[in-house]
């Protein structure tokens, strides 16, 4: 067997380690161990010298294992595995100890960290004894790619994507796509049309030869891995044959049933059989079959739409749909939601007509909603006054402690709205600060000053109609401190608008649970890395766009999903993956076909050969977790890389 | 011009007195629209966060001592800022330190609770002379309770009917309790809140050492600020013990069946939730569950009950401090109480009552509006017709 010769770097990282570790002393140490034929401290192991330094030690000294004491391996392990490969060592003989993370950085006493450090090196040093290498994979890289969310992000990253002539499906859970931008009026701080810039956007992906649009459909389920993911779609019954619908809406004009419209907000109605708005893509129509009162009656009563469909494209025999679809990537662009006002019932929503939230008064001014685009107070009158309520359950420790991010800037935008339609009425904003931090913003905000919108520096304590004096009766009074005075002061107002929290959608866990990615504490989806990768997820082959991530304006989204598209992009070009090596194998000789391991793997990488009758692992899907390791009878999975001896070896330098 | 510098050292005096929580205020200002003060007159709870966050606090104003600790700000903080505990702090720098000024009154009540071991200045020994003529038992090893009146009950000749009427319906009841000795001393949370820190501390031992070596478990207080202290600051100081509010053992006794009302009350009554029972400990449902079942008894509310209840203005320290009529909270509540024709003001806690039965009479109202403690209620309910 071959000697072998281990070298142990001990890493500074500046003063990130070497503040509370003693390195010098923990190379030291390293170097009395048995098979350490060589260890070394170094101020940055990560960088060119650093670097080097193990190259031309292996050279040197004819290395076979490597050890570097640094950082989490979620870091700088792919660093060094080039390295040792480079260095013609293969990447499995190279064993990381995280000595920053979980050692330097928890704890201020020096005399302990050190202790600790050295423990961790004596335990990895006996483990790479044990250590084989391993042998690396390339499997082929489906180049189709599942968007799961058509709003602006999923549309941004789908027309990306499909440009390049790569497929694309994209899954919209609702009968249109457009997501929320296509309820707005206007963005900020240009106040393009919101509409006039998404509708083109739209049409595109609705007629684009490389994207299918699967609206009104969502994902039920997904297995397989990067570059070979498989998704099972259900395709909700419509009721309507898409491929004859004209988009004619006689159905919509002859249906006699109605409901809250979802895209008003419930601000205006719509009929069982709807098209949500009039630039609908794809335009066809929906019945709905909660309200629909033929399908309610089994066919017994109306049928109107029916009767009067030109080209017979409704169709009350249609069924759900199963579609499977395999992809290489997938991208969750699944968008927010808004929090319920009510949860702070001081603010008053609900209880009085003429507190709004900020989405229904864009519906409000929006040509296409309830008031035609006149803002109007729920009697008809005209607001001589407004106030604008910012962080409504936003950087509240008692809702959601984050910034929500647009209301500030949309806030501005919805008091240019009424200074234009109504240049004689008030308006006031309460914030807590002004966050007007992206291109153009700032200008925008000094505009809406020069406009003579009104700011008061305090968090509103309270809306109430308790009229104090006769100036408030009749009025919605809003409670504040005026922090900047250091007064207590009531506004008397017509019409209030409650900036409230963006917040995740309220089926955003199990959509996690889906897709194997991860929720923040703030239910958002968690990216890779906050810095440096925040649009891949922990999950190899998952991506985020958009504010199912954090939230953000429409620049930052558009920007989030193109990103995402280049990387996926990217993976197509290079058309496969590498596998992970590490991961288990099952000893054919001992397996006794128990099918233990079966049941247990969360991967479905296990499967069971009725001729040899024994279990056999799909190397691909397995991820190496080591539950059928653990858990096998007979002893007959090994978990490559993490071996009884390896691990045994490690609890032992920790302990002894 | 006079410019203001940030003095460093006041802010850390401040911040290890308990004022930690002060550096998460992002100066909202949502403290001093909610703080009642505001009400009657100005006061910047925020300015004074931000003044403490500075070391500029001004030490000898007066502001120091007006917090009620109603808890109104703390329950909406966005930023979950324990302002009492910040507001405590600026008390204790000046009561300890003596960078400023403590004022008479509180001074004197600081001084009696130091000396004798209540607000009053009662000779110790008259403690538990409310109960002579009544048959209480003393607390002895084994006794199943131990009821714990607070010193206002002991003392006030009026609010003497709080325990009076307590202990009549125990003894009606046949419940196993007692009462302890008179080397029992003020609960101390008042006097803490006021910045007397070594003062709580002595009484907190006093009472802690006395209640250990008799074999209390369980305690049945009358105030919401004696349940305060004995449930979240006595057990890290040594004293673990059950308590129990005396409207929850109430309400409880009326869920098993034990406690009939059956004499009628045919009365307009109106319950004033303490802020120590309601918004610090969340205890709105059992009062309220004991006045419904009296029987002929209308509860009513007032506009602002249960987490918005207004404060009486005695908490903190207040109720031995003067409050200039006109900016007397509880003189706002006899006001909105009679608005909506309650011809009874329901109580449960023996500063609410000290500060509506003055209230009442300064008013000139006493004959229009009567106040009572929940306990005064209960007993006359039971009464055989």
């Amino acid at each position: 067997m071959e000697e072998i010769r281990i070298a142990v770097y001990v890493c500074h990282c500046g003063v990130n380690i070497a503040a509370t570790v003693d390195v010098v002393e923990v190379a030291r140490y390293a170097g009395t161990l048995p098979g350490v034929v060589l260890s070394r401290d170094y101020v940055f192991m990560c960088s060119d010298p650093g670097q080097d330094l193990i190259r031309q030690d292996t050279k040197e000294y004819n290395l076979n294992r490597v050890i570097v004491a640094s950082c989490s391996p979620r870091l700088h392990e792919p660093t060094f595995r080039r390295v040792c490969e480079s260095a013609g060592i293969n990447r499995y003989l190279l064993e990381m100890v995280n000595i920053r993370e979980q050692c330097s950085w928890t704890n201020e006493d020096k005399e302990a960290n050190t202790e600790k450090a050295k423990a961790l090196v004596d335990a990895a040093v006996r483990r790479v004894h044990y250590q084989e290498a391993l042998e690396v994979k390339e499997a082929p890289y489906n180049s189709s790619t599942l968007i799961v969310g058509a709003g602006i992000a999923g549309i941004q990253a789908a027309l990306e994507i499909a440009n390049s002539e790569h497929k694309v499906y994209l899954v919209e859970r609702e009968p249109s796509i457009g997501g929320h931008m296509i309820q707005l009026d206007k963005t900020f701080p240009t106040l393009d049309c919101s509409q006039c810039i998404l509708t083109p956007k739209m049409s595109e992906v609705g007629s684009h030869p490389y994207i299918e649009l699967l609206a009104y459909s969502e994902v039920e389920e997904v297995s397989g891995y990067v570059g070979n993911f498989k998704a099972k779609i259900r395709k909700k019954a419509r009721y309507v044959d898409e491929s004859k619908c004209t988009g004619c809406a006689v159905c919509m004009q002859k249906c006699p049933y109605t409901t809250d419209s979802e895209f008003d907000l419930g601000l205006t109605k719509r009929k069982a059989a709807y098209i949500p708005f009039p630039q609908a893509i794809p335009n066809v129509a929906t019945i709905d079959p909660d309200i629909c009162i033929y399908i309610q009656s089994e066919g017994k009563k109306c049928g109107a739409c029916l009767k009067f469909c030109d080209v017979g494209a409704i169709d009350f025999n249609q069924q759900d749909e199963i579609l499977e679809v395999e992809v290489g990537s997938i991208i969750l662009a699944t968008g927010f939601s808004l929090m319920d006002p009510k949860l702070i019932p001081q603010y008053g929503y609900g209880k009085y007509n003429d507190v709004v939230t900020g989405l229904e008064f864009e519906r409000m001014v929006s040509p296409t909603g309830p008031t035609e685009g006149k803002i109007k107070l729920k009697d008809g009158r005209d607001p001589e006054s407004v106030a604008i309520v910012h962080c409504v359950g936003s950087r509240d420790k008692n809702y959601h402690e984050y910034c929500s991010r647009v209301c500030c800037m949309y806030a501005l935008k919805q008091a240019n709205y009424i200074k234009e339609e109504l240049p004689n009425t008030d308006v006031y904003q309460l914030y807590i600060d002004m966050r007007s931090f992206g291109d153009g913003y700032e200008e925008f905000y000094e505009r809406l000053c020069e406009e003579g919108v009104i700011f008061i520096r305090g968090k509103v304590a309270q809306v109430t109609d308790q009229a104090m004096s006769d100036e408030e009766r009749g009025k919605l009074i809003v409670v504040a401190e005026d922090t900047l005075l250091g007064r207590t002061i009531r506004i008397p107002v017509d019409m209030v608008i409650l900036c409230n929290a963006l917040e995740p959608q309220a089926d955003a866990g199990e959509a996690a649970s889906r897709f194997a990615v991860n929720q923040k504490a703030t239910g958002f989806f968690l990216e890779r890395h906050p810095k440096l990768d925040p649009v891949a997820t922990p999950t190899e082959g998952v991506f985020v766009a958009g504010c199912c991530q954090s939230p953000k304006d429409i620049p930052d989204t558009v920007a989030q999903a193109s990103a995402a598209a280049a990387r996926i992009l990217a993976m197509i070009s290079k058309g496969k993956i590498t596998l992970e090596a590490a991961v288990s194998a099952i000893d054919e000789e001992k397996c006794s076909g128990c099918k233990t391991c079966l049941n247990l793997c969360p991967f479905g990488a296990i499967s069971f050969d009725e001729e040899r009758k024994g279990c056999q692992i799909n190397e691909a899907l397995c991820k190496g977790c080591g539950v059928c390791a653990g858990a096998c009878p007979s002893g007959a999975i090994t978990a490559r890389q993490f071996t009884d001896e390896e691990i045994v070896a490690q609890v032992e330098g920790v302990l002894v | 011009m006079e410019v203001l510098s940030p003095y460093k050292e006041a802010a850390d005096v401040i911040f290890e007195a308990g004022g930690e929580p002060l550096k998460l205020c992002y100066q909202c200002g949502l403290c001093t629209s909610i703080c009642p003060w505001n009400l009657v007159r100005n006061f910047l709870v925020r300015r004074i966060m931000h003044e403490a966050q500075l070391g500029a606090t001004d030490f000898g104003s007066e502001d120091v001592w007006t917090c009620v600790t109603c808890r109104a700000c703390v329950q909406h903080c966005p930023r979950g800022v324990e302002i009492i505990d910040v507001m405590r702090a600026v008390r204790r720098a000046v009561a300890s330190l003596g960078i400023g000024i403590v004022p008479d009154a509180l001074r004197i009540s600081a001084k009696n609770i130091a000396g004798v071991g209540n607000p009053l200045g009662e000779a110790p020994e008259k403690r538990n002379d409310w109960a002579k003529d009544l048959q209480v038992k003393d607390f002895a090893s084994g006794t199943e309770l131990l009821y714990f009146p607070c010193c206002i009950p002991s003392y006030d000749p009026d609010a003497k009917m709080v325990a009076r009427s307590t202990v009549a319906i125990f003894n009606k009841l046949g419940i196993d309790y007692g009462i302890i000795g008179t080397e029992a001393k003020c609960c101390g949370e008042a006097i803490r809140k006021a910045g007397h820190e070594e003062t709580f501390l002595s009484l907190a031992q006093n009472n802690i050492g006395l209640f250990n070596s008799s074999g209390v478990k369980t305690v049945i207080v009358s105030s919401p600020h004696c349940y305060h202290t004995f449930k979240d600051e006595y057990p890290e100081l040594g004293g673990k013990f059950e308590v129990i509010h005396i409207t929850q053992y109430l309400a409880s006794l009326i869920d098993e069946g034990k406690l009939k009302l059956s004499k009628k009350i045919d009365k307009k009554v109106i319950y004033s939730d303490p802020c120590y029972l309601g918004r610090h400990h969340d205890i709105y449902d059992e009062p309220r569950k004991i006045l419904q079942s009296i029987p002929g008894l209308e509860l009513i509310e007032f506009p602002d009950a249960r987490e918005n209840g207004l404060c009486c203005g005695g908490g903190g320290g207040r109720i031995w401090m003067d409050t200039p009529k006109g900016e007397r909270f509880s003189d706002i509540r006899v006001d909105q109480a009679v608005d909506k024709g309650a011809e009874t003001i329901a109580l449960a806690c023996p500063y609410c009552l000290l500060n509506y039965r003055d209230s009442v009479l300064s008013m000139g109202k006493a004959e229009t509006v009567q106040i009572r403690d929940i306990t005064e209620l209960v007993a006359e309910a039971m009464t055989e017709e």
